[in-house]
Parts: C-alpha cells; structure tokens; sequence
C-alpha cells in the first residue's frame, strides 16, 4: 500500500507550523507527514469492507493538519499515525462504486445502543468518538485503525458508505462529502423565507453553501464576499445575489439589509467607516473561521439573528459583547447527519448532497488532481488554490499501481 | 453696479490666447492632483490653451457692494424700499463647493450679507435666516460657515438658530411650490418661500452657476432635483457651462417661473471673481505664469516643489493643499432682478474666462487638480475625478467640445482609491456596488438611483453629519455623461490602475503611453489639444 501517514512528531509539528505560517500548504515539506510504502492493512472488525480510493480531496482541516494549524482540542480525539483523507469516492472489492461517509458514529464502532444523537441519525454529534472498538477518531482520515483516502487502500464500514449512481463522474462523486457540509451548514441556519443570508469565504465551503442555500432555501438576497475573480464568479454562478470583497461586507449587507450602520469614532481606523450595523442579516454563514470573519460576523448579523461556523476555527480572539447586546446565536454546523426540511421530511444530508452536486454540476469545483508522490505540490496548489483561481485539489489514485493489485 | 478697476502700476492683464507648440515650446505643467508633471506635447500638431491673466479686482468692494444694492438691475426696486418692519426676511447663500478653491479672508459672502444685514437693521427688519443653500451637498461646518460669513455675523445668529445649513430632508422644512408645464416638482424650502424677501448670496465662479439655478436648486431636495439632475437633463446640455443651450438650465428657469408666480419675492446679488487663483506672488504664483517666461528661479523653486511634494505623505500633501486660500478679486457685483442679474454675470465671467479657439482636436488633454466642488477639506475619490474631468472641464465650453465626437480625453490625476468616510458614504457603496456591474449612466439610474436616494442611512448621515447625500454620487455620474457618450475612449495618466478600471476608463502610465493608446482611437498623427486649466479658462469653439 502506498499512503501519506501522519505521525505524532512534535519537532517536526514545530516545524510544519513555522514553514505553513511563511507559506500556506508548506508544512507537507518539514512537517510529520510522509510518503510510505507498507503492508495492506487489516480490516478493523469483522463487518468493514476495503475500500481503492479513485479521487480523494484535500480540504482546509486537511492543511490545518499539515501546516501544524489544528487545535490542541483534537489531540484526544485522533489516533496516530494516521492516513488523512476523508472526502473519498473509490471502488469496493467487488468493483461497485461508493463514497465514503468519514464520520465515525456509534454504528461503525459497534457501540450499542447507540448514543441518543446516534439514534436520531445526528451523527456528527456521536458522544462516543473516543470509545468502541476502534482507535479515537472523529472521522476516517483521523483515526489510525480505519486509514484514509490518502492512501490506495483503507477500511470502511458499511454504514459509511454511499453507492454511487452511474451517471456521476468521479469528479462529481468526491464532491459529495464537501457538499454535505454546505448542505448541512444551510440547513443548520433555519433561514427565514426571503431572508438576507451572508456567506463569508467563497472557497470549496462557500460555494457548496451558496449552492445549497440556492437550492434548498429561499433567501431574498445571498450576499458573499471573495478574494479572487474565479471566486466571484462561480459564487454569482451558484446563486450568490451580491459578491464583494472581504473588507466590502460591511456596507453590502447593509444596502442589503436596508440598515443603518454605527460608523467609527473612536481611533481604530478612520473615523466615519462602518464598525458594525444596527440591523444586519438573517443569518451569517462563516466559511472561513478567523478572528477576522467570526468579527465581522458578530457585526452584520441583526440581533436575534444566526451566525454559523462552518469554517473549522482554532484559537480565535473576539470580542464577544455584540453576541451578548445582540443577543446572536453562534452555532457551529460539522458535517453531516439527518437534516429536516422546511415540510418536516428528515432527509439524510448525503441523499441531498448527492442531489445538489448533480443539479448544480458541482463537479466543476475540482480544479486540479496531483499522483500522491507529488504530494507537496498538491498540499501547496490547495492551501493557495484561490490565488491561482482553483477550488478543490485532489489526489488521483486511480492509476496507482498499488491500489490496482487485487 | 460698480465696474470701477484699482489703480494699479501692474501692465493690463493679458487675454488668454492658444499656444501652437513647435520646437521651442518648453514643457507644460499638468496639474496632477496634490502636484505637477511636466509634460512635452508632440510638436507640430499640439496646442495649449491658456487661461487670461487676473482681471482687475474691484478697487472698492464694499462701494460696489452697496452701489449694487442700491441701483439693481431689472425690475427691481433697490434693497431699502424692499425691507420693511415686521417682515420675514431670507438670506441664502451659495456654499462650501464656491469658490475653489475657497477664498481668503474677508469671504465675498461676508462682505454682501454685512451689507444687506445693516440695511435690514436700519430698516427694523429683526426676523432674519440666513441659510447655506446646500440642496443635498454635505452640511458645512462651523469653521467653514464662519469663514463664509464672517464672525460677527455668525455669532449673531447661529447660537439662536438663525443661521444654518438646508436640510432638504426635512419635511416639515421643505414644500412643493407646484410644477412647471413640464411636470417638473418644484421643491423648496419653506422658510424661504414663507419669507416677504428672499435675498440670494451667489459667488459665480463659473457660468453653470447662478441664475434661477441658485435657488431653483440650492434650496431643493431630491423631489425637485431628480427633474434635471439627470441623464437625459445633462446628455442635452452642451454645454452646462452655456445657459442657452443647457438643458439643465432651462429646467432651472422653468422652475424659477413656477417660484415666482408662486409668490416668492427674489433679490439676487450674483458676483464674480477674477483668475487670481495661485496668487501674483507666493509659493504657486508659477502656476498662473506661462512656462516660457519662467525665470530661472522659477524653474528651480517649480523642481524643488515637485521634489518635496513626492516625498511628502499623500495626507501632509492633502494638508498642505487643503490650506489654500485663493487671493480671488471680486471683479463685478450685480443685484436685482434674477434674470438681469444674471445676463450681466456671465458677461463678466466670460470677460475672465472665455478664450476662442478655432476648431476641434482629436484629442483633448488636461491636468486635474487636488480640488473639485465635493471634496472641500476633503478627499478626492474617483467619483470625483471623474466628474471634475469629464462633468466641469470638460463642460467648459460654448459652441461644440473641444475635442471631436469618438475623439480620446486624455486626464491626469493619481485617482486614488480613497474615500472620506464622513463625507462620502454612498459614494463608496456607489464604487463598490454600482461600479463593479455597470458604467452605463442610464443603467445605473434606472436601476440603483431610488435605492439609494431613499436610503435611510444616508439620509440621516446628510441630515445628521457631514455627508453628501446618497445620491449625490449618481449626479456626478451624470455629470460626466454628456463626455462619455461624446467621447471614443478616456485615459488616465498617472492613476490608480484598479480605481481607472473600475471608472471604465483606460489607464497609462505616461502621457506618451496614454497618447499612443489613444492613436487606436483616432489614428495616427492626431491633433492635441491641452486645456490649461486652472485658472479656469473657458472654451469658445467656432
């Protein structure tokens, strides 16, 4: 088997940090991850099945990850080493194609009865992610036992995966799992009906969002920003009313909103520019998870409104009066389970997901596919994938000589 | 009125003229915001057209100040017999956007209502306002009303609420004096159209102003402005600088009918200011010098300038420019009747300011400087570039432009991307939202002018602040809309590349680049003409 294993090497996790602070996605090349080579593993229980990723995605926990970014608050909640990779669509030893649920619930540890999230399909909030019959780990690509999509091999549980239908590509196929996120995110912010709804961030997350509040919400006005043109086009394409830059947001859903604004006085920055608005949006969706958006979004959101963190935040300083005047909701939304629809019908996001990428062709977000021996470009290509007008990077395992011995 | 020239050893001023640039012409000053480039124009196909020398001043501005008031023109009777006891009376006045850039101490402004303010106390007039008739442009400050009107008269009556700015938002402040055969509204402020005499203050520093345009629009809001504040309005004004072939200008007079048969009584005082701008003598007297006849010690104190201004920080910069206070001459002072008053004015403004020239160019160049009418102890966004090149100098002309149909305007000025935030609020949101999806003045007030003119954020920033109101930057859009759809291309030299682009406007480096890409346009070997300006010179195109 061929994989990218991550290690717990704290010199190395040291370095990964400083290279990845100079230069976005250069941990891959100090940090403690590597290229190997080894034994096929073995399954982790009687019931998991073998899964040959064809395309595995590189998302921003993924560079966290690599560029020593993460939060402590997950050191208890993985196993090392490890073989990252959770956004998987590959084949199963009968040749059938799935993608891959990452989320490690109740179920796939075989823990019974189930937690009570479990229970009601919520398994991204399993109370159980540290116990059961495998190593901790919130998701595959997180747990030593199962492996990950970095790798031309790991194991799965049946209850993970998905078939896939024969008219996705396998473009459209990886673009499942981030879909579900944005799916999930949407729907988690109960958005009014011609609701003003803000997303910050126009990477993969962004634009999944958008596409997900186009289509299974009905929002008046979706307002982004973005950096880059390519972002600003596809968030307009997906459904986004008004894209502005980052430091445009501010006044854009302000107009939009018809607010007024509370502009500076004091001498942080230049007096008369908008601090923060008396009203603001509906709802605030943070695709990016720094001290900045979650800031911004504290003040453009209008009191009582919704504020959800889809972005994976680490450690963050805010000044958190306005969610206390404001009396603002800040929710965070990780990944995935069953989600209730404006009728009352419990759909599981995947079925959504699966429906939104083939509407809204989302197989177009993946930009670029590297081999896993040219790892360190593909971490470097994703963690700059915006300023060189890409979306999603992934690894392209089908051609692999490890993954195609049988 | 009082005409009368100081006595004066100085040689009588020089009329502006056109200079044909051959060989031994020497570079030309470009005015280039906070400072100058040195421009050499192709030889052999360019010219320059150069503003007059200062007209004389008013040896005796008070004299004639009271002389006008006295003998008005038109069917007026003189001030005394129209100010009686117990009577409402109005005093407004034009404000912080004139003169630029704002004149030395005393202010004409001053000087006129002093006067008219002693004969209304003789006369035992005690209900007086005075009001800066601003329409929707920002509130002044008080240091800027005290400038404008002097102390005494400030602390007479702005700690009792007597004087103050217009706030066209006011509905209580504000009526529809009734509309004019072209369905116009004609918008008004109250306490003027209430009042038994409205006396109008004007500084006529170009002949857009003045006229029945000083009240029909410095007293209104958006109901009454939106008539010819307007794309059609000013796409038929060729130009907003010629009365008689200004739509916007008929638009004005219409509503001038509708006020006066609507009772409300008008004495107009209009004056005019001579080209004194940079001074005789002092730190920028070389700006008002032909380059050719700069001394040695010109040309040495010109570099060392440029010099210091390059490496001074654009706000010390801004500082030191927004200090200016143009030595301005009062040149004639004219009262009574509007529309008398009025025709005697623009003779006086063009005495100073019209110079013929014979035919069009393909190309017409021009040197933007740091000050327009918006951005008074302010910044000068590129909205405001904009509409300084395109809506008032290109304007300055009578006949036909200066430069032919499908011809290449050529402007520099570093067109920061800067905004004041008091000051300008809508204008950003009017770059970021309204820009980014379409230049087309058309498009643009069809779709976004009633957003943001009823905005109620900026309508309480005008009314509460000192911001231009949110549609402010819409009229200046359509002010440049006459050049744009004139216009084959407009050039920037020397700009902010993002800003020049998101204006619609092609960007160069160099006056040579920009030149080249304007042979695209009009082809090769194409006729220059470079409007020297200021001091303000005015085109007469035949």
């Amino acid at each position: 088997m061929k994989a990218l294993r991550f290690k717990r090497n704290i010199p190395r996790y040291a370095a990964a940090k400083i290279a990845g602070n100079i230069k976005p996605g250069s941990g891959a090349s100090f940090g403690p991850i590597d290229l190997i080579q080894e034994e096929s593993p073995k399954a982790p229980g009687e019931e998991w099945v073998r899964v040959r990723p064809r395309l595995s995605g590189i998302c921003g926990s993924d560079l966290a990850t690599v560029d020593g970014k993460s939060a402590r608050y997950f050191e208890p909640l993985v196993s090392f080493p490890f073989t990252p990779g959770h956004e998987v669509v590959g084949d199963l030893d009968d040749d059938s194609r799935v993608v891959l649920e990452p989320v490690l619930s109740c179920t796939s540890r075989n823990i019974s009865p189930t937690c009570n999230p479990c229970s009601q399909g919520k398994i991204g909030n399993c109370e159980n992610v540290t116990l059961g019959e495998i190593s901790p780990g919130i998701q595959t690509g997180s747990c030593h036992d199962t492996g990950g999509g970095w790798a031309t091999e790991f194991y799965a549980h049946p209850s993970q995966l998905h078939s896939v239908p024969n008219e996705f590509s396998d473009e459209a196929a990886v673009m499942v799992e981030p879909t579900a996120c944005g799916v999930h995110a949407a729907l988690a912010a109960e958005l009014p009906s011609e609701g003003v709804v803000a997303i910050l961030g126009s990477g993969t997350l962004g634009q999944v969002t958008i596409s997900a509040l186009r289509h299974f919400t009905n929002p008046k006005t979706i307002i982004s920003t973005a950096r880059y043109p390519e972002q600003k086009r596809l968030a307009a394409e997906l459904g986004s009313d008004i894209v502005v830059n980052p430091d445009e947001i501010h006044r854009a859903v302000r107009r939009a909103c018809g607010t007024k604004a509370i502009t500076n006085v004091s001498e942080k920055g230049p007096e008369g520019s908008v601090d923060r608005l008396t009203g603001g949006a509906d709802v605030v969706i943070d695709c990016v998870g720094t001290s900045k958006s979650i800031s911004d979004a504290l003040s453009i959101t209008k009191p009582k409104g919704k504020i959800i963190l889809v972005g994976m935040p680490s450690i963050v300083e805010l000044e958190l009066t306005p969610l206390w005047h404001r009396e603002l909701q800040l929710i965070g939304a990780y990944t995935y389970g069953t989600e209730r629809l404006a009728n009352g019908e419990a759909v599981n996001t995947f079925d959504l997901a699966f429906e939104l990428v083939k509407s809204a062709k989302l197989e177009k977000l993946v930009s670029a596919c590297y081999r896993l021996n040219n790892y360190q470009e593909a971490l470097k290509h994703a963690a700059n994938a915006g300023a060189r007008g890409a979306f999603k990077i992934v690894f392209d395992l089908r051609d692999e000589r490890e993954r195609n011995i049988k | 009125m009082n005409n009368e020239n100081k006595e004066t050893s100085r040689p009588s001023p020089r009329p502006g003229f056109v200079l044909d640039v051959d060989r031994n012409t020497p570079p030309i000053v470009f005015h280039h915001g906070e400072n100058f480039r040195l421009e050499k124009l192709p030889v052999g196909r360019s010219r320059v057209v150069y503003p007059s020398e200062p007209l004389e001043g008013l040896s005796d501005p008070e004299g004639a100040i009271k002389d006008a008031l006295l003998n008005p023109l038109g069917d007026s009777e003189p001030l005394p017999s129209l100010l009686k006891p117990g009577m409402k009376l109005t005093i407004a006045f034009d404000d912080i956007s004139l003169p630029l850039p704002p004149m030395r101490k005393p202010d004409i402004r001053q000087r006129i209502i002093e006067a008219v303010l002693d004969m209304a106390a003789e006369a035992g007039v005690d209900d007086v306002h005075l009001i800066a008739a601003l329409a929707l442009h920002r509130r002044m400050t008080e240091d800027e009303l005290r400038h404008a009107v002097g102390d005494r008269v400030y602390d007479s009556f702005a700690p009792k609420g007597l004087l103050y700015n217009l706030d066209a938002e006011d509905p209580e402040g504000m009526i529809v004096l009734g509309e004019t055969p072209h369905g116009e509204d004609v918008h008004f402020c109250r306490r003027a159209a209430e009042s038994d005499l409205l006396i109008y203050v004007n500084i006529n520093l170009v002949s857009m102003d003045g006229g029945h345009k000083s009240t029909a629009t410095g007293l209104a809001g958006y109901t009454g402005l939106r008539h010819h504040h307007n794309v059609h309005t000013l796409r038929n004004s060729k130009s907003i600088m010629d009365k008689d072939n200004s739509a916007l200008h008929a638009s004005n007079w219409r509503m001038g009918d509708v006020i006066k048969d609507a009772g409300v009584k008008i004495f107009q005082i209009e004056t005019t200011v001579n080209n004194n701008t940079f001074g005789r003598e002092g730190p920028l007297a070389l700006l008002q010098k032909r380059e050719w006849e700069w001394t040695a010690r010109d040309r040495g104190q010109f570099i060392a300038m440029q010099r210091g201004l390059d490496l001074l920080p654009v706000k010390t910069k801004r500082r030191i420019f927004g200090g200016w206070q143009s030595p301005y001459e009062m040149t004639s002072v004219q009262a009574g009747e509007v529309e008398a008053v009025h025709k005697r004015t623009i003779e006086n403004v063009y005495a100073q300011q019209l110079v013929t020239v014979e035919g069009q160019t393909d190309i017409l160049t021009m040197g933007l400087p740091y000050i327009c009418p918006y951005n008074v102890n302010s910044i000068m966004n590129p909205i405001l570039v904009m509409c300084l090149g395109l809506g008032y100098f290109f304007n300055l002309y009578k006949g036909k432009p200066l430069v032919r149909e499908g011809g290449v305007l050529i402007m520099s000025h570093p067109t920061p991307w800067e905004f004041h935030p008091v000051h300008h609020p809508s204008y950003i949101d009017f770059f970021e939202q309204v820009l980014i999806e379409t230049t087309d003045p058309i498009e643009i007030e069809k779709k976004y002018e009633k957003q943001f003119a009823e905005d109620e954020w900026y309508i309480h920033l005008y009314r509460n602040s000192y911001a231009y109101h949110g549609v402010h930057p819409f009229y200046m859009w359509y002010w440049g809309s006459h050049a744009m759809q004139h216009l084959g291309r407009i050039i920037i030299v020397g700009g902010d590349q993002k800003a020049v682009r998101r204006l619609g406007f092609q960007s160069a480096s160099t006056l040579q680049d920009a030149l080249e890409i304007a042979t695209d346009v009009v082809g090769p070997q194409p006729t220059i003409t470079h409007l020297k300006n200021p001091p303000i010179v005015m085109a007469d195109v035949i």
